[in-house]
């Protein structure tokens, strides 16, 4: 098991948002998290990351507890997040954002090689270079988030909504590359609206429902299931 | 003419000063979005360590003037550089997650906590350097007649900046500053140790803070406990001048300061040089109401 939850349970305040939830996610799986508003996507890979400190439950990266550890410490083992919304530093360059990417990573011939596979992952990047990134467009910035977050040569991504805000097409070409950095051997967990494409690209499923883990199963399954093509692939 | 470029080049000493004060505003509000109200009085306290290293260990008479100044520079930037790491630990980590006017409170409360004890140890009346640290000489520049110490803090001034510019700039730890004053929790989740950067924000403003105050007393030769009032007040101008948060900025400002005040002090009135400084302020933030460099481009959602 490369990552694995168990119990989790996370508040804002006095308020639980996560009431013990339990994730395990293979070395290689694509595995996505569906769920409506506010279900605690977002807050689930925030806690993995280090951002939140759990209440109760921990978190095992191969073994190593995470659940408190601090953030940048996370990082360095190899969890790497995109997080809701981008994030993407807009008044730095393209290759400032980039090199920050990389802030945990001082071995440089990696680095170098990281940074060939990322331009030619994402060549418009290569062409932006030195351009502020709050001056990119919204598929471009996406590109950078992803981009940079590989950077630190991770081996597990975790993604939320990546596809937010993007035309159909664009979100094809972020899916597809997805697919070729899992391919490429990185591990993905996936947080999407788009339940559809997710499905269509990850190997394992949940369904996240105000917290908790309602449903767990392949992929193919619950692009099967009634209940979830009921309420999340329209019907 | 030659009256003008002595104005000129006056301002620009004084700008110099102002600017490295107001680089520890600027980049404390940059990552904390705090006024470090106490930062004027770490200006103070590098002027008066630097008295005391001067009088006490009688440091110019033991290894000569050059040497003396630059193991000033050193000491009272790696004293000063302590304390503020020491007021950030105390004062605001423990209020980081708490309501923003409790840090505000904090940092008026270390303001007078620092002013008086600097008042305690010397005294409340002016100190004076000691006026033979530095030969009295003065140097013809383009017709112009500039003393030495008067060049000596410009050059100070421009190393400092210049310096800092590149470290900011260039390095990939700069970068990391810069990123960590834009998001917080997107340096973090790249794995930019962003209490690390808050610290490091908190040894190089108070360490050129306290070097701007250490500066003051060789240039002017008095100085006093509340010194670090108005210089803070005209410092945090510049750095609004400049565009808050912006580190270039806080220097573009400081320097546009001191030259307006100096000028202004010569053809208006001495009396006005204050109102002066108020007066540049108000009418660029009227125009410019994010500063001259604040705020360049605007994020796309
Ligand atoms: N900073 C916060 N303070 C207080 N409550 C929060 C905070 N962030 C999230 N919550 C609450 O926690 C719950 C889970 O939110 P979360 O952002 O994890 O949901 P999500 O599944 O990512 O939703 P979305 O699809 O809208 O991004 C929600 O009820 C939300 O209101
Ligand atoms: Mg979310």
């Amino acid at each position: 098991m490369l990552l694995q939850v168990v119990d989790l349970k996370v508040s804002y305040g006095n308020i639980e948002a996560l009431h013990g939830i339990n994730l395990e996610i293979k070395k290689g799986e694509i595995v996505t998290i569906l769920g409506a508003n506010g279900a605690g996507k977002s807050t689930t890979l925030m806690t993995i990351s280090g951002l939140l400190k759990p209440t109760h439950g921990a978190i095992y990266f191969d073994k190593i507890p995470l659940h408190k550890m601090p953030a940048h410490e996370i990082v360095k083992l190899g969890i790497s997040q995109v997080p809701e919304g981008r994030r993407i530093f807009g008044t730095l360059t393209v290759k400032e954002n980039l090199t920050l990417g990389a802030f945990t990573c001082k071995d440089r011939t990696k680095l170098r090689k990281n940074e060939e596979w990322i331009y030619e992952l994402f060549p418009i990047l290569a062409e932006r270079r030195d351009q502020l990134a709050g001056t990119l467009s919204g598929g471009e910035q996406q590109m950078l988030a992803i981009a940079r977050s590989l950077m630190s040569d991770p081996s597990i991504l975790l993604l939320d909504e990546p596809s937010l805000g993007l035309a159909p097409l664009l979100v094809k070409s972020i899916f597809q590359a997805l697919k070729e950095i899992n391919r490429q051997g990185v591990t993905i967990l996936l947080v999407e609206q788009n339940a559809r494409a997710a499905l269509r690209l990850a190997h394992r499923g949940y369904v996240m429902e105000l917290g908790r883990i309602v449903i767990a199963d392949t992929a193919e399954n619950l692009l099967a299931n009634p209940e979830v093509r009921q309420a999340y692939l329209g019907g | 003419m030659a009256e003008f470029l002595q104005q000129f080049v006056n301002g620009l000493a004084v700008g110099g000063i102002y600017a490295l004060i107001a680089l520890g505003y600027t980049m404390v509000y940059g990552v904390l979005k705090l006024i470090n109200f106490a930062h004027g009085d770490l200006f103070t306290i590098g002027a008066y360590l630097g008295l005391t290293l001067l009088t006490s260990f009688g440091l110019a008479d033991r290894v000569g003037p050059g040497v003396a100044v630059l193991l000033l520079v050193v000491m009272v930037m790696g004293f000063v550089a302590v304390i503020g790491i020491i007021l950030e630990r105390v004062a605001y980590r423990p209020l980081r997650n708490s309501p923003r006017l409790s840090a505000v409170v904090s940092a008026l409360g270390a303001s007078i906590f620092f002013q008086n004890a600097v008042m305690l140890i010397y005294g409340a009346r002016f100190r004076v350097y000691p006026q033979n640290l530095l030969p009295k000489i003065s140097l013809n520049l383009l017709g112009i007649y500039i003393p030495l110490v008067k060049i000596l803090v410009l050059v100070v001034c421009v190393i400092m900046m210049v310096g800092l510019y590149l470290f900011i700039q260039r390095t990939t730890i700069g970068t990391a500053i810069r990123a960590a004053a834009i998001d917080q929790e997107a340096a973090r989740l790249v794995g930019i140790n962003v209490d690390g950067v808050i610290t490091l924000v908190f040894i190089i403003g108070p360490a050129l803070g306290g070097l701007a105050g250490l500066m003051v007393g060789i240039l002017y030769g008095q100085i006093k406990f509340t010194m670090g009032w108005i210089y803070g007040l005209k410092a945090f101008t510049a750095a609004i001048l400049g565009g808050i948060g912006n580190i270039p900025g806080a220097m573009l400002g400081g320097l546009i300061l001191g030259v307006v005040e100096a000028l202004g002090s010569a053809y208006i009135s001495i009396a006005w040089k204050d109102a002066i400084a108020f007066c540049v302020l108000i009418l660029i933030l009227v125009v410019k109401p994010t500063g001259l460099l604040g705020e360049r481009v605007a994020e796309k959602v």
